[in-house]
């Protein structure tokens, strides 16, 4: 594998493990503005835990414990910051994001503005294998029982809590979980990296995480891989291209067709890529494909 | 004396943020969702004042030269800059708020018009980025160092014009919405689009207006960053935004007096958190006030209940 190939592998796998995190509270109707603050955390934490001057854990133990540590923190944020909807949750994670990157920045510890090195190296296979975990995980997530009640909750709140779904309890464990998510793709940047700057963990990750997830669609599991797949693999396909035509000037605006992309997506497609009509229509073609393959058999 | 300069320059940076502050609320008020294109005109608005005062404009820089003369040329750039926000503000306007009806009326397809502004901000710093770059820019200020003093307090002279002019702005905005038609008309709309336009309110004449409004408050907010400052950079947008819009929540969503408050709070509490504590400690105060704000109070100090509620 190539040393571009591979490190557009890296983008993509954290890409998607920061989107799911996202995709799980907006799967049930809220958005989350503050990516960046949980994977700051995370990446902060596990290589605090790893460094030889904090506690010297060993890498995995590391990362497992500073996902507990995010999934801690965003449990208890998540009861205040739950009392708030619509705008004032947006505005409130916001918020929330930029305190931990401002706390971050000021922590002599943590090497302050300059930045912390990390020891422990993850290679790209361990990068790979979090990230499928992570998109299997979230299927299955979606399947159980506190899946189907998080959707109900994205449809219709009032409707799903007339039917008994306890709406406050889905919520502060979809935030959670999803803050837990966040904070593992941020120890698995720092310990990919090796190296972990709270500057780079800022508004527009978050804006661009968010924007995965509502591009991709909300409504199935599969939006967010196809959102952060599409956003992060298209635009450098394109970049390609517009290098091998021998045009810099495509090749740099790469991102005002992606905007352009997004305004235009809204207007003709607002709910997303992936629909939960396009599964059902996806899954009954295929099914009917092979029903017309066993017909054809006999 | 000194704490009285700082205060002084807080309330100068402040009224800087009002205007942004205004815009943001504006918005939210009247149309029901969070805009981040403020930002980006914010921030376009500064780079045209730049790109006609040093004659980086891609077209038409010998014309406005020959027109206006090297001392003048900031008058230039403040029509070019104007203009060319209002022009903008329309395009945005036809993407983002005429859109915005929902399909399915599920929870995340309020978020429709957010998502759009959001690509629009992206489209804009990428298209100053791919012009000019993303190094900090300077210009030379038209007015020098003109300041006076009373007592021992200094004061520069367009940074107390600039600060009476947001006000006064913002004085004519809150005349225009109580007792004007097009207010009433913008208040009927804040109230609910459906009915206003059952009354007779042409909507979608309305709406642009609001749009042009919110982008002169950024353009004229921007142009007097630029010649205060002097210098600016592709994210200037995002830095001044993001300080607004914690003034804004502090005055309550949706209040053009609150959001004049807490802009010149946020103004002054920016300058003090430098001077006391350093510059690198000013989002903790600034972030963490609002984040308790928007838990325990997320009317803010003059809000209404009614502004923002399950909508984005």
């Amino acid at each position: 594998m190539s040393g571009y190939i591979e490190a557009q592998l890296i983008i993509l796998c954290l890409s998607v493990i920061y989107a799911y995190a996202i995709f799980l509270p907006a799967a049930s109707g809220q958005l989350n503005l503050g990516a960046a603050g949980f994977i700051t955390l995370g990446a902060y934490t596990s290589g605090w835990l790893n460094a030889s001057d904090g506690l010297g854990l060993p890498m995995a133990l590391g990362i497992v414990l500073s996902m507990l540590f995010v999934g801690a923190i965003g449990f208890a944020i998540s009861l205040p910051i739950l009392r708030t909807r619509g705008v004032y949750m947006v505005l409130a994670t916001f918020a929330f994001a930029e305190v931990v990157s401002g706390i971050a920045i000021n922590m002599e510890f943590l090497g302050g503005a300059a930045g912390m090195p990390v020891d422990a190296h993850a290679p790209v296979e361990i990068v790979v294998a979090v990230a499928i975990a992570v998109v299997l995980f979230c299927f299955y997530f979606m399947s159980t029982r506190l899946g189907l009640a998080l959707r109900s909750i994205h449809d219709d709140e009032s409707v799903a809590l007339l039917f008994g779904v306890n709406v406050r309890t889905a919520r502060v464990v979809a935030f959670t979980v999803g803050g837990m998510l966040a904070g593992l793709g941020g120890a698995i940047y720092g310990h990919h990296y090796n190296y972990v700057e709270a500057q780079t963990f800022n508004v527009l990750l978050s804006i661009y995480i968010l924007l995965y997830v509502l591009l991709g669609g909300t409504q199935t599991a599969w939006g967010p891989l196809v959102g952060a797949a599409f956003f992060t693999v298209l635009p450098e396909i394109f970049r390609q291209l517009a290098i091998s035509m021998g045009s810099d000037w495509l090749a740099d605006s790469r991102f005002i067709f992606f905007g352009m992309f997004i305004v235009l997506m809204m207007v003709v497609r607002p709910e997303g890529v992936v629909t939960r009509t396009m599964q059902d229509r996806c899954a009954g073609y295929l099914s009917g494909r092979r029903a017309r393959a066993a017909a054809a058999g006999e | 004396m000194l704490l009285l300069q700082q205060l002084i320059n807080g309330l100068m940076l402040g009224g800087l943020y009002v205007m942004v502050a205004v815009a943001f609320t504006l918005i939210i008020g009247m149309l029901n969702f969070l805009n981040f294109t403020i930002p980006a005109l914010f921030m376009f608005a500064a780079m045209m004042m730049w790109a006609t005062m040093t004659g980086n404009l891609p077209f038409g820089n010998d014309f406005l030269f020959a027109i206006f003369g090297e001392h003048n040329i900031w008058i230039a750039g403040a029509i070019v800059s104007i203009v060319s926000i209002c022009l903008v503000s329309l395009i945005i306007e036809r993407f983002t708020y005429r859109y915005m009806k929902a399909k399915y009326g599920d929870a995340t397809e309020h978020a429709l018009p957010l998502v759009s502004s959001l690509g629009f901000l992206i489209i804009f710093e990428h298209l100053v980025i791919g012009q000019w770059g993303s190094d900090p820019l300077q210009i030379e200020s038209p007015f020098g160092d003109a300041t006076f003093t009373i007592g021992t307090l200094i004061f520069s002279y367009p940074q107390v014009i600039s600060l009476a002019l947001s006000l006064a702005i913002v004085f004519l905005l809150s005349h225009v919405i109580r007792h004007t038609k097009l207010g009433r008309a913008l208040r009927s709309i804040a109230e609910r689009p459906d009915t206003a336009t059952l009354m007779g309110v042409d909507v979608l004449r309305i709406v642009p207006v609001v749009y042009v409004i919110t982008g002169l408050l950024c353009a004229i907010s921007g142009i007097l960053f630029t010649i205060n400052y002097t210098s600016i950079d592709a994210y200037i947008g995002d830095t001044v935004a993001t300080v607004a819009i914690a003034g804004m929540v502090l005055g309550g969503l949706g209040n053009v007096w609150g959001a004049v408050v807490g802009g010149l709070f946020v103004g002054i509490l920016e300058v003090f958190s430098i001077y006391i504590v350093g510059a690198d400690f000013v989002k903790v105060p600034i972030w963490g006030l609002l984040l308790l704000i928007l838990v325990f109070k997320p009317t803010g100090l003059f809000g209404h209940t009614a502004i923002g509620k399950g909508k984005f």
